[in-house]
């Protein structure tokens, strides 16, 4: 993965930049001693590192307008970063560009019942957003699996999704307006507290643009009123045709559970190494989960157990209880620990249409074979959002390497099935130079089209999303 | 890859026609059938053959060209148990005009119905999209699969862009499964603010509520209903219909109207705003929070109000050539019927910041320089 040369004149202005950042910011909030920058090198694709110029802690929409004007004004890039949980390298720096940190933009600023609204700072964490609303009986509904520590600008900046958005959507789907910071440090209004906002739909552009067209400093989310309860059903089968073919049953009988989760053979085995839930040894497992009133989880469930039966599954497991139900979610919420403890892996997430479930595991075993790397599958059978988790050693030399290309063989996979290369983590450095795969160089263009709209002079988020050679041309002309 | 099966190349022949038009500098206004149009472009139709579609039932997504009416797509979901869930109304009763809807058309407008307040609007189902850009190229966005987050989302920008950044020629549209029952709750005799109460008092619950209206007494003396509508399987209708009585006991008696046909009937009607659809007032929709809806009507002072989305949109009747944005103060207001002459003095779209204006204006440069495409529809 390449990634441009810093550029020297910028490197050589880095006193004058911090001057001037100081100006704008309280001395603790510039970052720009070698040993403290290295906490910022990365996100969570560890893989790739490189300290950037320096870093910046906001506390204000005025604050950060101050900071991106004096960047625009020094032709310096700015690479926004919410927690640093992105998978897909979103945050990862260049030498010669300022990290944009949200971490101290924490406040709520207003919350809304009757309208069913909550407006934040967009440094708060996914799941403080649900804490703020809870006691009164709402959440908000997108449920990354890093919710703990994953930023609501991170969220928006990838259109995060989560395990429960076969029912709740996305992202931009609970997203209804946003206060952002333009390249040039101008402050933009987009969107409102109303459930329709005026003109072209420029919220959806901003949810999911990796950074590239602004930083979202203060968010309008909707909220929803908590459901009275929820309960999985775990059923196990003795192949993946025959899981993905009950997934399609349930989908086509009306029933719309909130989660449908899939496991493979090779998790299911790394998980019960790892935490012992306790799941039976097969070929896939399908955890199921219905919400609602106990009465309406009852009857789900019931129907759903009915569509299984048909696909005689070698067991069925039908949660009676909280405890029952952490304990079948207890492998699925390991899954990722489980294979860590294996070895260093890489973590896919290209969608499919779900229809092409058995297919596309039967070629992920065919690679996984062919390439020598052990693959775990672990996704939201729902929407066909995969997870393929490719198990490396990061010690020994090429293995890496061979993993990525295997990584991105799986990808090309999904494409050719009628899907797409990511469905949540986001094209960030790590699927960038794969995107001509999916988008022809005019469909490309279109979309770096409204880059030049929002940053004519390409200093936002560099070198992401867009690959080197098609954005060459517009990076030159910085 | 193309999407859409080989039979259909009869559409992809004029698909590539009509792009081969524009790069040679033909201008193109396109409106589907027609029968939505609320801005004051005139120009052509683009039709598909009725049968250029590819939907998968057990995947919740249909690809479908842009000149198929939303009532063909309707139909073949139908036959499925399927639907689209955020319920397009038929502009044409309120906008007296003949014709059917067509899929590009409410793509275009981001047409979404009553159901909208609980599943989200047209733009959230909108999954993928290709359009003919002002250059006469073809472009490709999103795909058909549920989640997709691979670069920038154009499907969402093209829908409710009203025409102005290109030729919609095909999309690709999640579907949902049609429930077992539907029921709607009534309470009568409510105020507009009580109304709004109840409305908000049973969208902040764990309901499920699908639909939530308020219409006012009418002239004849039929009293003021509010509405709220729940669908799922039977049992399941009927817990919750007894805890949303239970929950607006205080607004009086209630009752469940569970004749599915009448239930179908009365959201279509709201949908369609047929309330008004004879005479020749001016219709506004505005959007605005239900809290301060009741404010933003009594400012305004319309003959007539439906507030649908639980007091979120609100359609007004209005004397001809009343500003409704010179009364309003929250929310915006879009004006769906008028005289030429008003949509013309007053703007069908509401005005914007400077700032978004701009961004607005760049995005057009970007995607249809010359101005081909519905010019001046949209401000």
């Amino acid at each position: 993965m390449d990634m441009p040369a810093p550029q020297a004149e910028i490197l050589a202005r880095k006193p004058e930049l911090i001057r001037r950042l100081q100006q704008v910011l309280p001395k603790d909030a510039v970052i720009d001693a070698p040993e403290e920058l290295r906490a910022y090198e990365c996100d969570a694709l560890t893989a790739y590192r490189c300290a950037p110029l320096a870093a910046v802690l906001p506390a204000t929409t005025e604050e950060v307008a101050g900071v991106l004007r004096i960047c625009h004004d020094m032709g310096v890039p700015v690479v926004p970063r919410g927690s640093g949980t992105s998978l897909a390298g979103g945050a990862l720096p260049t030498g010669d560009s300022v990290i944009l940190g949200v971490a101290r933009l924490r406040d709520v600023i207003e919350v809304n019942y009757p309208d069913r609204y909550i407006r934040v700072q967009t440094g708060m964490t996914n799941l403080a957003v649900t804490g703020a609303v809870e006691s009164d009986g709402f959440f908000y509904a997108p449920d990354p699996s890093s919710q703990l520590a994953c930023a609501i600008a991170g969220n928006i900046a990838m259109n995060s999704g989560g395990a429960h958005c076969l029912k709740y959507g996305v992202t931009t789907n609970n997203l209804l307006g946003v206060t952002m910071v333009m390249a040039d440090g101008e402050v933009v209004e987009i969107g409102g507290a109303e459930m329709e906002a005026a003109g072209l739909d420029l919220l959806a552009l901003i949810c999911g643009s990796e950074g590239q067209l602004g930083v979202v400093t203060e968010a309008t989310l909707r909220i929803l009123p908590k459901p009275e309860g929820a309960r999985p059903v775990l059923l196990a089968f003795d192949s993946n045709e025959v899981a993905g073919a009950c997934v399609a049953d349930i989908i086509r009988a009306g029933l719309m559970p909130v989660a449908i989760e899939f496991m493979d053979r090779p998790i299911i085995r790394a998980t019960e190494d790892f935490a012992k839930a306790g799941y039976p040894d097969c070929e896939a497992l399908l955890i199921v989960e219905a919400e609602g009133s106990e009465a309406e989880i009852s009857d789900q469930l019931a129907r759903i157990i009915e569509i299984a039966k048909r696909h005689k599954p070698v067991e069925i497991r039908e949660s009676q209880s909280a405890e029952e139900s952490g304990r079948i979610w207890l492998g699925r919420k390991s899954a990722f620990g489980a294979m860590g403890q294996m070895g260093d892996y890489i973590c896919l997430d290209g969608t499919i249409p779900v229809g092409q479930l058995p297919y596309v595991l039967k070629r992920i075993a065919e690679l996984s074979e062919q390439h020598g790397h052990m693959v775990g599958n672990v996704f939201h059978a729902g929407d066909g959002n995969m997870h393929p988790l490719i198990l490396f050693n990061a010690n020994q030399p090429g293995q890496l390497e061979s993993a990525e290309a295997m990584g991105a063989e799986i990808l090309k996979l999904c494409v050719e099935a009628g899907g797409c290369l990511t469905g949540e983590h986001g094209v960030g450095v790590e699927k960038r130079d794969l995107m001509g795969h999916q988008f022809a160089p005019a469909d490309l263009e279109a979309q770096m089209a409204v880059k030049d709209v929002f940053d004519p002079n390409w200093l936002l988020n560099p070198a992401k999303v867009f690959p080197l050679d098609a954005s060459a041309g517009r990076r030159a002309a910085e | 890859m193309s999407i859409l099966a080989k039979e259909k190349v009869e559409f992809r022949d004029a698909r590539d026609h009509l792009a081969g038009v524009i790069r040679e500098g033909g201008a193109f206004v396109p409106f589907g059938n027609g029968t939505s149009r609320i801005g004051r472009a005139q120009g052509v139709d683009l039709k598909a053959p009725d049968e250029a579609w590819d939907y998968d039932p057990s995947a919740l997504t249909l690809t479908v060209a842009a000149g198929v009416s939303v009532e063909t797509v309707e139909r073949i979901l139908a036959e499925e148990n399927q639907r689209l869930a955020f319920e397009p109304p038929q502009m044409s009763g309120l906008l007296q005009r003949a014709g059917t809807p067509t899929i590009g058309g409410m793509v275009a407008g981001n047409l979404s119905g009553p159901r909208r307040v609980a599943v989200g609007a047209c733009r959230d189902f909108c999954l993928g999209v290709e359009f003919i850009d002002g250059r006469g190229q073809v472009i490709k966005n999103g795909g058909r699969v549920m989640k997709n987050v691979t670069g920038l989302d154009l499907v969402k920008l093209m829908a409710g862009s009203h025409g102005t950044l290109g030729l919609i020629t095909e999309v690709s549209l999640k579907v949902q499964p049609i429930p077992e029952v539907t029921a709607t709750l009534e309470l009568h005799g409510l105020s507009d603010g009580d109304a709004i109460r109840a409305m908000s008092a049973a969208l902040g619950g764990p309901f499920d509520v699908t639909g939530a209206a308020h219409l006012r007494e009418e002239a004849d003396g039929t009293p003021a209903k509010t509405l709220i509508r729940l669908e799922g399987f039977e049992s399941s209708v009927k817990a919750r219909a007894a805890k949303v009585q239970a929950l607006l006991s205080e607004f009086g008696e209630s009752y469940v109207n569970w004749n599915e046909a009448e239930t179908q009937d009365v959201w279509a009607d709201i949908r369609d705003v047929k309330r008004f659809w004879k005479g020749l007032d001016d219709v506004w929709r505005v959007s605005v929070k239900p809290s301060e809806a009741v404010a933003a009507v009594e400012a305004v002072r319309p003959k007539d109000v439906i507030y649908d989305w639980g007091g979120n949109r609100l359609w007004l009747l209005t004397e001809q050539g009343t500003d409704v944005r010179a009364h309003l103060p929250s929310g915006h207001a879009t004006l769906i019927r008028a005289e030429d002459e008003t949509k013309r003095r007053l703007g069908v779209f509401p005005p914007q910041s400077p700032a978004i204006e701009r961004i607005s204006a760049g995005l057009r440069q970007k995607f249809d320089p010359e101005g081909k495409f519905n010019p001046g529809m949209m401000g």
